[in-house]
């Protein structure tokens, strides 16, 4: 048994290490001062995925991600692990579009990938924190979702056994084929690169990173074809643009605030014995505390 | 509604509460769905009417408990299309965040995730020059925290929004208050395929973890800086009585797990004393505990954001400070 398996991944800004320069004077948010990296929990997913390969010789792996042309690097460090085959979906007429919208074009993508017995991604992605897109791909597809996967069990006569970790508990689930499954950070970390997947696929460029290479690289990719990432735009997918995008979005951001918190006049303190005391003092004879 | 064992989850009730109101403003119906078994919406009426819901929709169905995602989509995305509700309210839980999503992609309407306000509102677009009158004004936290977006759906309906337990504040309208009761024949609404998906084994726990009523909360960031140095807030925390809570930061970081996160995607407190330690107050943190009646903060960056909003500053290192409240404490109280 061998599995088309397709992992939808994102780029994201690394929000979690914000610094003071990543908020802009006016309150908007400064993208370049913030460094691009794999969804984390996307990562969980393309784990699970490389998992089945190794239990299902055979399997065949595509990562696919949807965002500017830099998000190709998502498909390099995807390949560095283990997968197949990488997909960046990129065009003007995406931007700006919400998670419904996202989520049409990536149905799309996945309609032109064409074969899939599983599709996995992360819950969520660090920059919206949403969860919506892997079951509005799910309901696109018209296929069932399992989201908050653990780990994948076992796959058998079609059916796919999943550990869901919920808020105060887990559930396993027993579904048949295909499904898409968003997984939990709580799942296995993903494997590190493999240092011979890093020097085979260190030059796997998609067409408009060769084109801004160096000429004396080019005929190396029609030596080694695994080396062409495959890009495509909103036609190549057949997408009706009036679904994708700003356009396609039924939800619109009115308007974004820089956020003012409601300053109090705070006592200040030092960590000397004294001053800990005394807070202490004042606290317990207020029966604040105790 | 969300029902565990018949009863209706606070999340539910908390919505009601919110629902009411917004419904007072817009002068339309407060409506509630509950979809379940025969045994889980036993008590359901005496649980719901009290917070002014004007009809309840109930589908019974022992299939339906425990919650599997295809049969509640159906019945949400049909009762919808026959009842055009202008919008629909969810909790942002583990079923909310897997159900929402299905049935917004179902409608092709906007799901705007982990709301910290509801509003209502006009808006104008003044490129297509239309004006729209009382949207739902969808606001939250962004962008990791950074900013807070105000989101509006204005052409689509419902208008859907799921929001995190404890963040709106549950009242009872009045305690005697009786909508009226719609029984729906689940059949109508649900294929045979929509039971695809079966749970083969369940372990629900109590959570062990009960930091949304607790008095105080001693709670850490990513500046405690190891797993080992919680311990030093676990210490204080039991000697007070108290809670331990953390930071997104310090939840990611792997120190403490994460159902005692406290923020936006966490849960949201306001106890009587927060006491934060190693946190620096991203805006999503802020948004689920900025309603403590006391917050100290112990930082050793004297700039950190959270000080803006604390009622008493210490600065200097947590490993020096803890334990000097810890032995005063011992030392002081009866």
């Amino acid at each position: 048994m061998a599995f088309n398996i397709i992992v939808l991944a994102k780029q994201v800004p690394d929000t979690r290490n914000v610094g003071k320069d990543a908020m802009k004077a006016d309150g908007t948010v400064n993208r370049a001062a913030l460094p691009a990296i794999f969804n984390p929990e996307d990562l969980n997913a393309m784990e699970q995925a490389l998992d089945i390969k190794d239990r299902f010789p055979g399997s065949k792996i595509t990562v696919l991600t949807m965002g500017p042309g830099r998000a190709a690097e998502i498909l390099r460090e995807g390949l560095f692990r283990g997968t197949d085959d990488g997909v960046l979906l990129t065009d003007r007429a995406f931007a700006g579009a919400d998670t419904l919208a996202t989520s049409y074009a990536l149905s799309m993508a996945v309609r032109k990938i064409g074969k899939f017995d599983i599709i996995v991604s992360g819950r969520q992605a660090i920059d919206g924190d949403t969860a919506q897109v892997g079951p509005q791909v799910a309901e696109k597809l018209g296929i069932p979702q399992i989201t908050y996967a653990e780990n994948i069990e076992k796959i058998e006569n079609g059916k796919i056994t999943v550990k869901r970790r919920l808020a105060n508990g887990v559930e396993v689930v027993e579904c048949p084929l295909p499904v898409v499954i968003t997984v939990n950070g709580s799942a296995r970390a993903c494997r590190p690169r493999n240092a011979k997947l890093l020097l085979k696929y260190k030059h796997a460029k998609t067409i408009t990173e060769r084109q801004a290479e160096n000429i004396d690289y080019i005929d190396i990719y029609s030596s080694r074809p695994y080396l062409n990432l495959t890009e495509w735009s909103v036609d190549d997918v057949e997408a009706d643009k009036e679904q994708c995008g700003l356009s396609g979005s039924p939800t619109k951001v009115k308007k974004i605030e820089n956020v003012v918190f409601q300053a109090k006049e705070s006592r200040q303190l030092t960590d000397d014995d004294v001053d800990i005391e005394e807070l202490m003092k004042e606290l317990i004879d207020s029966h604040t505390i105790g | 509604m969300e029902i565990e064992e018949g009863i209706v989850a606070d999340v539910s009730l908390e919505l009601l509460t919110k629902g009411h109101s917004l419904a007072g403003q817009l002068d339309c119906k407060l409506e509630a769905i509950a979809a379940a078994s025969v045994a889980d919406l036993e008590k359901i009426e005496e649980q719901v009417f009290p917070y002014g819901v004007d009809v309840l929709h109930l589908f019974k169905d022992d299939r339906l408990s425990p919650y599997t995602t295809l049969p509640h989509t159906s019945i949400l995305a049909g009762l919808f299309r026959k009842e055009q509700p202008q919008i629909c309210l969810m909790g942002a839980t583990i079923i909310g965040r897997d159900l929402g999503p299905r049935v917004s992609s179902l409608l092709g309407s906007g799901l705007t995730a982990d709301c910290t306000s509801l509003e209502i509102g006009d808006h104008e677009d003044r490129k297509a020059g239309k004006t729209y009158k009382n949207l739902l004004y969808q606001i939250r936290p962004a962008f990791g925290g950074n900013i807070v977006a105000w989101i509006i759906n204005p052409d689509c309906r419902p208008q859907m929004a799921t929001v995190r337990e404890g963040v709106m504040k549950k009242e009872i309208f009045d305690p005697y208050y009786k909508g009226e009761t719609v029984e729906h024949n689940v059949a109508d609404f649900v294929k045979e395929d929509d039971f695809v998906v079966s749970i083969i084994d369940r372990h629900i726990e109590k959570s062990k973890v009960n930091i949304k009523n607790s008095p105080i909360i001693v709670s850490g960031g990513y500046g405690v800086g190891s797993k080992e140095n919680f311990q030093l807030l676990y210490q204080l925390a039991d000697v007070l009585g108290a809670e331990v809570g953390a930071s997104r930061a310090a939840v990611d970081a792997g120190f403490v797990e994460h159902e005692r996160q406290v923020g936006q995607t966490g849960i949201t407190v306001h106890p009587k004393v927060y006491i934060a330690c190693g946190i620096s107050g991203q805006i999503q943190h802020i948004a689920g505990m900025q309603d403590s009646s006391i917050i100290i903060s112990i930082n050793n960056d004297p700039s950190a954001p959270i000080n803006s909003i604390a009622d008493y500053v210490i600065t200097g290192e947590i490993e020096r400070v803890i334990p000097k409240m810890i032995k005063y404490y011992k030392k002081n109280s009866k």
